[in-house]
């Protein structure tokens, strides 16, 4: 066992830096994607419009039956010939995490849009108020505000799960790791390092949900 | 969108004994990594909920470290760090002898992590059978060993059958992970077609076939395992 040389990660914060935010920023516009077009995909398994319902169940159900990794893989094929040109890898890999993230939110956000109850939406109807105004203004505000901390699980999730552009090589914090710890030579000062950074950002993240569940039940 | 379709391709030379040999090999990680994670997770989940204030941190120590960091770089750390901080000697057999490090590096790595979810499902059973029956155990002078034998174990194994068998789906999803150390599961092969042919469309295709396959046939016998499992009362609909 060679000593631990630290200074190998001083050396590259920049370069592990850079990496960082890429994996951050995916990570947000994943979630944010994925709970739109989650939310869709939910509206239109309740819609009731059997086409609309089975399409939606379908997609869902497929989705998570694959791996992220082949996931991953298909939009890198498919997205630069659909499109016609290649588009970059960050794009190819944000449009694949949004794909696959909108099931599992869609998911949460139908078990959220349920656990409302059904009065609710009688009252809006007594009022006089259309479906989509009954979904945007009674439903799904409440649907949301009892969903935050699973989303914000399902959030952690995603961010654990950015580490797999790797197989892209598209340069995130683990593919930075990865690159350093090999032009280096230092694969264990670098994986470890790399394991205490994601525990400390997933470890937090999930103490915040406990918060945000204590209040919820406060 | 310009694409020669070729699904004969599947069929040429050895593309179809590449796919046949990768959904071997993912069958053979995942069940060997579920057994290993049943253990450990049963284990792990029944001593967060012991009286006995250190093993239950031990627990929750474990659970914590196995679930906040990726099992990519859970596999990153088994398969290059592992051999470089334990003892030379082992390190050494590690790198060189031990027969197959790819598919038991993927073993244990998808495992231990699997078994800190495992032990998660099996903590929330033993909560979810309650504390009355736990005290009435104690209150016919059952000893700890007693009680979890005779009461809480069998009742909480019955309760998290469901979500025991998504676990299971998602330890043949996750088994694709291994091609990042080099194992040709059922994804790596069908990148690999993909590579060598050009058809990308048809390897993906017949991959997620199979993924999907596979999540069938598992629904299937979760179906009639949680018909048999149920517990007449148990988990009646609220």
């Amino acid at each position: 066992m060679g000593d631990f040389d630290l200074s190998v990660i001083w050396n590259n914060l920049p370069f592990l830096w850079q990496g960082l935010q890429l994996s951050l920023w995916l990570t947000l516009l994943a979630v944010i994607g994925g709970i739109i077009l989650g939310t869709g995909l939910a509206l239109m398994r309740l819609s009731g419009i059997m086409p609309l319902a089975l399409a939606a169940a379908g997609y869902v159900n497929l989705i998570r039956s694959v791996p992220l990794i082949l996931v991953i893989f298909w939009f890198y094929f498919l997205v630069p010939l659909a499109l016609g040109r290649p588009i970059g890898g960050f794009y190819s890999a944000l449009i694949a995490f949004v794909m696959f993230e909108a099931a599992y939110y869609s998911e949460i956000i139908r078990a959220g849009i349920q656990s409302v109850r059904k009065g609710q939406v009688h009252a809006g109807q007594a009022t006089g108020l259309s479906y989509w105004q009954i979904q945007r203004y009674v439903v799904l505000p409440q649907a949301f505000r009892n969903m935050i901390p699973i989303l914000v699980t399902q959030g952690i999730i995603l961010f654990q799960d950015t580490s797999l552009v790797f197989v892209v090589s598209l340069r995130d914090f683990m593919t930075a790791s990865s690159i350093v710890a090999r032009t280096e030579g230092r694969l264990a000062e670098m994986y470890i390092f790399a394991a205490l950074v994601y525990f400390t950002i997933c470890f937090a993240g999930s103490l915040f949900v406990r918060r945000l569940q204590k209040a919820k039940t406060a | 969108m310009n694409y020669n379709w070729n699904w004969g391709v599947l069929f040429e030379g050895e593309y179809l004994g590449w796919l046949i040999s990768g959904v071997g090999w993912t069958f053979a990680v995942a069940l060997a990594a579920w057994v290993l994670a049943l253990a450990v997770g049963v284990l792990v989940g029944v001593g967060r909920t012991l009286p006995s204030k250190p093993v239950a941190t031990l627990c929750t120590a474990y659970v914590e470290l196995f679930r906040n960091v990726p099992l990519l770089v859970q596999l990153f750390l088994w398969y290059f760090v592992m051999p470089e901080i334990v003892p030379d000697d082992l390190g050494r057999w590690m790198k060189r002898d031990m027969p197959n490090p790819e598919y038991v590096t993927a073993v244990i790595g998808l495992g231990l992590y699997t078994a800190s979810r495992v032990a998660e499902q099996v903590r929330a059973g033993i909560n979810a059978v309650g504390p009355g029956l736990t005290s009435a155990a104690y209150a016919n002078g059952f000893s700890t060993a007693q009680t979890y034998r005779y009461v809480l174990l069998p009742i909480s194994f019955r309760l998290i059958v469901p979500p025991m068998t998504s676990e299971f789906l998602t330890i043949f999803k996750n088994s694709s992970l291994a091609l990042t150390i080099g194992l040709l599961e059922l994804t790596a092969q069908s990148q690999q077609i993909a590579e060598y042919t050009f058809q990308g469309f048809e390897a993906f295709t017949a991959a997620t076939v199979i993924y999907v396959v596979i999540a069938l046939g598992a629904t299937v016998i979760a179906q009639t395992l949680e018909k048999y499992t149920r517990i007449p009362g148990y988990v009646g609909k609220d």
